[in-house]
C-alpha cells in the first residue's frame, strides 16, 4: 500500500481525474449551449393532433416528458404560436388524449413583425377589402407574387423613417442647440438668429415631404392575408407585417437548410423585433465589441505603466507589498460596487462637469451625464485593471535581470533600457493580461446596468452623423441581452431559446478577441523566442 | 586575517612592476567597498595594463566580481553599497560626482557570466549600443555589425541569418553575440565575468582565442574561477581572497613563483 503511494500512480490518476471533471462540465455547458441554441433555427415541422374530444391542436413539438405521477404516460409541449388569437404561445397536451397525428403540407409558418409567429393555413387573400384569392394554393401563389414588393415598400418606409427623417431629426436638434447656445451667451445677434430659424423652417417643410411620402406608402399598403387557424380561428394579416412564410411540412433537408442559414443570418445581423424575442442582435454584438475594445485601449496602458511603476522604479519594501495585495484584492471587489462607483465618480461626477462646461446648450437632457458607452467602458477598465497589473508584472520579474545589466553596461539609461528591452520582452505578458481582461469586460453585465447598457437603444454609436463616434450614447450588450430576454421579457418561454442562442454567440465572440489576443502573442514569441515560452 | 588598512610590500612592488613596464590603462587605488554592512573589498589598490589581459583568480566571494563591476560602476545599481578609493581609467576618476555613468560604459563594455542576448535579432543585438549612441544611418549600422561579429569570430556563421533571434543561437554563439555587441561601441576596456563559466571547452576554446586576438585593440580584464584559463590568456593575474587582493603578478611568475603562501596554496589545489 505505502509502496503503491509511494510511486505516484494514485496521484497520476487524481490530477488526471481532476482535470477529467473539469473538462467534462465545460464540455457538458457547452453542450448544452449548443444543443438548445442551434436547434432554435431549424425549421420545425408542424404537427396537427385530433384530440379525443374531437379539439384539433396544431403546433411544433419543442418538449417531451413523462406526465408527474402517472408512469408510462407521457405529454408533449406545443409551439402553438398565435399568442393574439390563443393568448399563450405553448400548450401541454398529455399523448394517451391525441387520437391522430397529421403533418398536412398546406400548414404555413408566418413570421410576423408583431405578436410572434402565426401558424396555419391560408384562407385567402384581399386586397383593400375585396377577395383576390381563395384556399391555400391560390392564396400562396398570390402571395408569393405580392411579398416582394410588400417587403420592398416596408424596407422603403423604414429607410425614409431611419435615413431621412433621422437626418432632418438630426439636423433640427443641431439648430435647436445653436439658437439655444446662442440665447445662452445672451449676445444672439439678430442676423444669425434669423438665419438659424430660417434654416428651421427649411428642415420643418423637409420633414412634411417625407411625412406625405410616407403616407403615400402606408396607402399603397393594401393587401393582407387570412390565415385559418385552429377551432376556426382566423386571423387577417396585412401584407406589410409578414416577414416571411414557409410550409415545413413540405420542405425537404435542403430547403430547410437554406432557411436555417437565412435565420441565423438574420439572428446575427438584423435588429431586434418584439422586444427582442425575434429578430437578431446586431446591435448587442456592435455594443459589446466597441465596449471590449473602447477598456482595452485604456486598460492597457493604465495597467501596463502602474506595473512598470511597481516592478521597476518603486523601492520594494512593505509598502510595495501593500498596494500590490491592494490591487490583486481590487479583483475581489463585486463588479457591481464598480458599477455605483462609474455611476458616483464618471457619469455625476465628470460627465455632469463635462455637461456643464461643454454642452451647457443641451441641459437639462444630459449628454455625457447619463449612462453611455464611454463610462461603461471606463467602468470596466477599472474592474479589469488589476488583472493586467498583475499579469505584467509577474512577467516583468520573470526577464532576467542580466538582460536590463547588458542594456546599462551598453551605456543605456533606466529609461532607455525600460523601453527598448524590458517592454518587448513583457509584451507576451501584458497580451496574456489583455486576453484575461477581454474575457473578463465581455461578460460582465452587472456594472453596465447601471453604467449605459439599455434594452433597446435607438442608434449604434457609430453612425454617420459629425462626429461619427458617439460615446455618450447608450448601447446594447450581449450579456444584458441574455438578462433582459430570459428575464425581463414579456414572453420568457417563447424567448428561452434566444437567450441560448445569444449566450452562443458572446462565447464565440469572447473566443474569437481571445484567439486574435492569442495569435498576437504567439507571433511576438516567435520573434523574440524568449525563455518563457 | 589581515586588517583593511595593511597592504602587503610583495603586492605594491609587483603591482609598481607592472606599471613600469607597461602603459598604465585602469588605475585602482585603496578602493574599499562595502555591501550594507558587510565589506566586499578592502582596500585594493593595482594597475591594469593597456592592451593586456588582466584575470582575477580566487575562490568564490572573494570580491573579484565586484572588483570588477566597480570599473563600469554596475555595483551603482545595488542598494545600499558604498565605495571607498579611487579608480582612474584613461586619467579620469570614474567616481567623480561629475562624471556622466553612461559616458563611463562607453568606454568600458562588459560581458556577462551568463550570456544575455536581447530577446531581438541578432542584428538589433549587436546594433543596440551603436543605436543608443545617437548611430541612425543604416549602412553605419550595417557595417558596425559586420565588423562587429567579424572580430567576435561569429560572422561566418550567422551572417545569412542576422534576423533570426538571438536567442535562438548555442550558448557558445550566444556568448560571442555578446562579446560582438559589446565592442560594437568601440570601448577602451573590455570587463569579462567569468565569460566560460557556462560553455563546453570547444565554447570556452573559441572564446579565449578570440580574447587572445581581441588584446590587441581592447584591455582586458577578466574574472575566472578556472585557473588553466587565467593561465593560458592572462598577461597579468591578480589572486584575491575574502575581498583582499593578496597578490598580483605577471602570470607566468605568479603561477610558477608565487610569493605569498595563500597564492601557493591556492594554485596548488590545497583550498578554494
Amino acid at each position: 500500500m505505502r509502496s503503491l503511494w509511494r510511486s505516484g500512480e494514485p496521484f497520476v490518476w487524481l490530477t488526471g481525474g481532476a482535470l477529467a471533471v473539469a473538462l467534462l462540465l465545460v464540455a457538458g455547458l457547452v453542450a448544452l449551449i449548443l444543443w438548445n441554441s442551434l436547434g432554435f433555427f431549424w425549421p420545425k415541422s408542424v404537427l396537427r393532433a385530433t384530440l379525443r374530444d374531437g379539439a384539433v391542436v396544431t403546433g411544433q413539438v419543442v418538449e417531451r416528458e413523462p406526465v408527474p405521477g402517472k408512469l408510462g404516460e407521457y405529454r408533449i409541449k406545443l409551439k402553438v404560436a398565435n399568442r393574439d388569437l390563443y393568448g399563450a404561445d405553448f400548450r401541454w397536451v398529455d399523448e394517451r388524449e391525441i387520437v391522430r397525428r397529421a403533418e398536412p403540407p398546406e400548414l404555413a409558418v408566418i413570421e410576423r413583425t408583431e405578436w410572434g409567429v402565426l401558424i396555419g393555413t391560408l384562407g385567402e387573400l384581399r386586397d383593400g377589402g375585396r377577395v383576390v384569392a381563395t384556399g391555400p394554393g391560390p392564396s400562396w401563389t398570390e402571395l408569393t407574387r405580392r411579398l416582394p414588393e410588400a417587403a420592398r415598400i416596408r424596407r422603403e418606409i423604414r429607410d425614409i423613417e431611419k435615413g431621412e427623417i433621422g437626418r432632418i431629426n438630426h439636423a433640427q436638434e443641431q439648430i435647436r442647440l445653436q439658437l439655444r447656445r446662442l440665447a445662452l451667451r445672451g449676445a444672439g445677434s439678430d442676423p444669425e438668429v434669423t438665419a438659424l430659424e430660417r434654416r428651421l423652417v427649411a428642415e420643418r417643410e423637409r420633414y412634411r415631404v417625407q411625412e406625405t411620402r410616407l403616407a403615400e406608402l402606408r396607402q399603397r399598403q393594401t393587401a393582407s392575408v387570412v390565415v385559418v387557424a385552429d377551432a376556426g380561428k382566423e386571423k387577417d394579416l396585412p401584407l406589410a407585417q409578414v416577414v416571411r412564410v414557409y410550409f415545413p411540412n413540405a420542405m425537404g433537408l435542403l430547403g430547410k437548410t437554406g432557411l436555417y442559414a437565412a435565420r441565423v443570418w438574420e439572428f446575427v445581423a438584423d435588429d431586434p423585433r418584439e422586444s427582442n424575442t425575434e429578430g437578431g442582435v446586431f446591435p448587442a454584438i456592435f455594443g459589446t465589441v466597441m465596449m471590449v475594445m473602447i477598456m482595452s485601449l485604456v486598460v492597457t496602458p493604465l495597467g501596463v505603466l502602474a506595473a512598470f511603476y511597481l516592478r521597476e522604479y518603486a523601492r520594494q519594501g512593505p509598502f510595495v507589498s501593500a498596494v500590490r495585495i491592494g490591487v490583486n484584492n481590487l479583483a475581489g471587489v463585486p463588479s457591481i460596487v464598480f458599477g455605483v462607483f462609474g455611476v458616483g465618480f464618471f457619469i455625476y461626477g465628470v460627465g455632469g462637469s463635462v455637461d456643464r462646461l461643454f454642452f451647457p446648450e443641451a441641459l437639462p437632457t444630459p449628454t455625457f451625464g447619463t449612462g453611455g458607452i464611454l463610462w461603461a467602458s471606463l467602468t470596466l477598465a477599472l474592474l479589469t485593471v488589476p488583472v493586467v497589473i498583475v499579469a505584467t508584472e509577474e512577467g516583468l520579474a520573470a526577464i532576467p535581470g542580466g538582460m536590463r545589466e547588458a542594456s546599462l553596461a551598453l551605456s543605456a539609461t533606466k529609461f532607455e533600457t525600460t523601453v527598448k528591452v524590458v517592454l518587448p520582452a513583457v509584451m507576451p505578458s501584458i497580451l496574456t493580461g489583455l486576453i484575461l481582461a477581454m474575457a473578463r469586460a465581455a461578460g460582465e453585465v452587472a456594472p453596465l446596468m447601471i453604467t449605459g447598457v439599455v434594452k433597446l437603444a435607438p442608434a449604434l454609436p457609430v453612425d454617420g452623423f459629425w462626429p461619427f463616434l458617439h460615446l455618450d450614447r447608450k448601447f446594447m450588450h450581449l450579456g444584458f441581452h441574455i438578462y433582459d430576454v430570459g428575464f425581463q421579457s414579456p414572453n420568457v418561454d417563447a424567448a428561452r431559446p434566444m437567450v441560448f442562442a445569444t449566450t452562443l454567440l458572446l462565447l464565440a465572440i469572447v473566443l474569437l478577441l481571445n484567439l486574435t489576443a492569442i495569435s498576437l502573442r504567439n507571433r511576438l514569441r516567435r520573434k523574440y523566442a524568449t525563455s518563457a515560452v | 586575517m589581515a586588517g583593511p588598512i595593511r597592504i602587503s610590500p610583495s603586492l605594491s612592488v609587483a603591482a609598481r612592476a607592472a606599471s613600469v613596464l607597461e602603459a598604465p590603462m585602469v588605475e585602482i587605488e585603496r578602493v574599499s567597498l562595502w555591501y550594507g554592512a558587510k565589506q566586499a573589498l578592502r582596500d585594493i589598490s593595482m594597475t591594469v595594463a593597456k592592451h593586456r589581459i588582466t584575470a582575477y583568480i580566487g575562490p568564490s566571494g572573494c570580491g573579484k566580481t565586484t572588483l570588477l563591476r566597480c570599473l563600469n560602476r554596475m555595483n551603482d545599481l545595488v542598494d545600499g553599497v558604498r565605495i571607498e578609493g579611487q579608480i582612474r581609467i584613461g586619467g579620469t576618476d570614474i567616481y567623480d560626482p561629475k562624471l556622466d555613468v553612461t559616458e563611463l560604459r562607453k568606454r568600458v563594455g562588459m560581458v556577462f557570466q551568463k550570456s544575455n542576448p536581447f530577446p531581438k535579432s541578432i542584428f538589433e543585438n549587436v546594433a543596440y549600443g551603436p543605436r543608443i549612441l545617437g548611430v541612425r544611418s543604416r549602412a553605419d549600422l550595417t557595417a558596425i555589425v559586420e565588423r562587429s561579429l567579424r572580430r567576435a569570430a561569429l560572422w561566418d556563421e550567422v551572417k545569412d541569418q542576422l534576423d533570426d533571434s538571438g536567442l535562438g543561437l548555442s550558448g557558445g554563439q550566444q556568448q560571442r553575440l555578446c562579446i560582438a555587441r559589446a565592442i560594437a561601441v568601440e570601448p577602451d576596456v573590455l570587463l569579462m565575468d567569468e565569460p566560460c563559466s557556462a560553455l563546453d571547452p570547444i565554447a570556452t576554446g573559441r572564446i579565449e582565442e578570440l580574447m587572445v586576438e581581441l588584446k590587441a585593440s581592447y584591455t582586458i580584464v577578466i574574472v575566472t574561477h578556472n585557473m588553466q584559463q587565467a593561465a593560458r590568456v592572462s598577461d597579468y593575474t591578480g589572486f584575491m581572497l575574502l575581498g583582499e587582493l593578496i597578490e598580483v603578478a605577471a602570470t607566468k611568475e605568479l603561477f610558477t613563483t608565487p610569493r605569498d603562501p595563500r597564492t601557493e596554496a591556492y594554485i596548488t589545489g590545497r583550498f578554494g
